[in-house]
């Protein structure tokens, strides 16, 4: 019943669109296209903004994509149309482009997943009762800040980090320091699957990226957390209901919702971080030498078109399995 | 009832084992959820530790394999170095002032078209709000191309080459990114438009009705009810965008080239380096690995710590309000 009133009240038919614009129409003293008009007032920065700096600047690059474009000192550029050319370069051409896209997208999917589990975990344990959480949970959102911007990929940039990263492998490798390089020889010798281990093993040694990158998520889970009425709790305490059995039965399903904010969060996260090398990629082909504006483009778009794939799988998997809880 | 005296003693011996269960239970979980707390925690604060030490040591401690954390000879030399290379006071200070005025131009057009969002209903609603969305997800570099192009040229219909006979050349001064700014186009502004609107969406309506009873109009309403209220999901916004714009490097390297902006100067640090250790003669002086990597942490824990200092004193603004937002999901 409300929800048939709140669409009433959201639907506008095209006429009444049109006329609430037009003084001295019908509609145009009532009540609600006032309301309306003052609407479109306070949104008006966003529709300007679009459509000068969104809209068009996304139009041209599409059109840029499917050709090529020369710049002309002082007086803007030139472009030719050459169909699906610079799709054709970008993944059969560049020699780099191809395998950055399959590293780093695999790369993120691990990522994407671990952050997840990992800012799921701790939103649980920082919303627990113990002494010093509060600092605990102010150390946690530190990231935020540290891993931004510049701040993010510039210390990759230098050989020396390489370097020093190859040489702990090379010392933890010879002399057993490292756990995670003797763990998966012992459970490889064990002959148990080794292609999960593998990705097991790779989310461990990233942990650090991991737990730099899940700042935002864990306070979205700790909201969504505070959010459980304790009454739940208590229910499920007096029909005898395990702390395990509770986590699962109403902890999970309360805040799975806030799963798909999340995953799309850390998949856009990634997708614009300093210190992704497609990203690295498409800026040296658009600023270096060959200034290739339509090459670049088409790459942006091909990566483009695959986070959006991401984000829909994403969303398709979420979705079946979430709870939406109704007030 | 009656009670069975053999059976209140069971209770009993049931109930101390049951207590000291459920205490080894709970001591082992909080011994183990410290231990847990205690590394990551480690993990996020040590490399601080570690730049803070390395920035203090003079050059010949970095080759000296018995020198691990504390410097022997401590040194304030290079943040002298760093500072001459980034051009220090000055990109800092550019910084500073391009952080403040952008992030208060994003917020006060956020705060206006999240709360067009939350409370009117207007034609296309679902339509622009959906455009909002897709701010979100596309990354600005997909569209950085033609932004480039775009304001090489930059023209609005065609009404500059009509009046001075040539479009003007908006590259080399702020106005463009404040202009994207004023109109939700800057660095993710899509999420602060959906923060807001989160926020406007869960104050009772009752309350701006209330006003519009008593005589007051749109604007009054807005500012005199409505703002104060949502006064701390809008510091918090201000917030978030002046760290996300302080060390930006994107919009930065795009739309503020002509101002030396300290996280631009960061970023191309190491090219520098050779040219300021020749001491002005030509021949190329390599600058060892690891005396770069030392400068870097120099340049970062400057360009970090105003920030660090400013979450000290901020760090609840910050939590709570995304807790806020995202809890009306």
């Amino acid at each position: 019943m409300s929800k048939n009133k709140k669409n009433d009240r959201d639907r506008w038919s095209f006429s009444e669109s049109v006329l609430t614009f037009i003084p001295g129409s019908k509609v145009y003293g009532t009540m609600r296209s006032r309301q309306a008009r003052q609407g479109v007032m306070f949104i008006l920065p966003f529709i300007i903004g679009f459509l000068v700096f969104m809209l068009k600047p996304m139009a041209e690059s599409v059109i840029f994509s499917f050709s090529s474009v020369k710049l002309i000192p002082g007086q803007g550029y030139e472009k030719t149309f050459v169909a699906f050319r610079n799709y054709q370069n970008a993944m059969g051409v560049d020699p780099y482009f191809n395998q950055y896209l399959v590293e780093e997208i695999s790369r993120m999917g691990v990522n994407a997943v671990a952050t997840i589990v990992m800012s799921f975990v701790i939103a649980v344990i920082l919303n627990q009762n113990f002494k010093g959480r509060t600092l605990a949970r102010a150390i946690f959102f530190l990231p935020v800040i540290l891993s931004s911007g510049v701040l993010a990929g510039i210390e990759r940039q230098n050989e020396f980090y390489d370097m020093m990263a190859g040489m702990a492998e090379a010392v933890g490798q010879s002399s057993g320091v490292n756990i995670s390089a003797a763990l998966q020889n012992l459970l490889s010798v064990s002959g148990i699957g080794s292609g999960v281990f593998d990705v097991l093993f790779q989310m461990i040694d990233a942990i650090y990226d991991i737990v730099m990158a899940s700042g935002i998520q864990i306070i979205v889970f700790l909201s969504g957390l505070q959010a459980i009425s304790p009454s739940l709790y208590e229910a499920a305490d007096v029909e005898g209901c395990s702390a395990w059995e509770a986590f699962w039965k109403i902890t999970f399903p309360m805040v799975s919702p806030l799963l798909l904010v999340n995953t799309i969060y850390t998949i856009i996260d990634f997708f614009m971080k300093n210190d992704n090398r497609v990203m690295e990629r498409i800026n040296t082909i658009m600023y270096g030498q060959q200034m290739d504006f339509g090459m670049a483009s088409a790459m942006s778009w091909i990566y483009f078109g695959v986070a959006i794939l991401f984000i829909g799988i994403a969303a398709i998997i979420i979705n079946r399995g979430v709870h939406y809880y109704e007030d | 009832m009656k009670t069975d005296p053999a059976a209140t003693v069971r209770v009993k011996k049931r109930d101390t084992k049951y207590v000291i269960k459920s205490n080894i239970k709970k001591y082992s979980i909080s011994i183990g959820r410290a231990l847990l707390l205690f590394g990551l925690c480690f993990m996020i604060i040590q490399p601080l530790l570690i730049r803070f030490s390395t920035s203090l040591m003079v050059e010949s401690d970095l080759y000296d394999s018995t020198i691990v954390l504390l410097p022997r000879n401590v040194t304030l030399d290079n943040y002298r170095i760093v500072g001459d290379l980034t051009n220090l006071p000055k990109s800092l200070i550019n910084t500073l002032w391009t952080s403040l005025l952008v992030s208060l131009c994003q917020v006060v057009a956020c705060t206006l078209v999240g709360y067009g969002f939350a409370r009117y209903s207007f034609p296309l609603k679902k339509f622009w709000f959906a455009c909002v969305v897709l701010l979100i997800i596309v990354p600005p570099q997909t569209i950085q191309t033609s932004l480039y192009v775009q304001f090489a040229a930059f023209d609005i219909f065609g009404i500059f080459k009509a009046l001075t006979g040539a479009p003007i050349n908006l590259r080399t001064s702020a106005v463009p990114y404040v202009l994207m700014s004023l109109t939700c186009m800057g660095l993710k502004d899509g999420l602060y438009i959906y923060m807001l609107r989160q926020y406007f969406k869960g104050i009772p309506k009752s309350l701006e009705e209330a006003a519009y009873v008593d005589g007051c109009n749109t604007m009054h309403t807005f500012v005199k009810i409505m703002l104060p209220d949502a006064l701390p999901t809008i510091a918090s916004c201000f917030l978030f965008s002046f760290v996300w714009q302080w060390t930006d490097l994107f919009y930065s390297r795009n739309f503020l080239s002509s101002y030396s902006i300290y996280s631009v100067q960061l970023s191309s640090i190491v090219s520098r380096m050779s040219r300021y250790f020749n001491n002005g003669s030509d021949a190329a002086v390599v600058v060892p690995n690891a005396r770069q990597q030392q400068l870097i942490f120099v340049g970062v824990l400057i360009c970090s710590v105003p920030l660090i200092i400013l979450y000290i004193f901020t760090q609840r603004t910050f939590v709570e309000s995304i807790a806020m937002s995202g809890s009306k999901e």
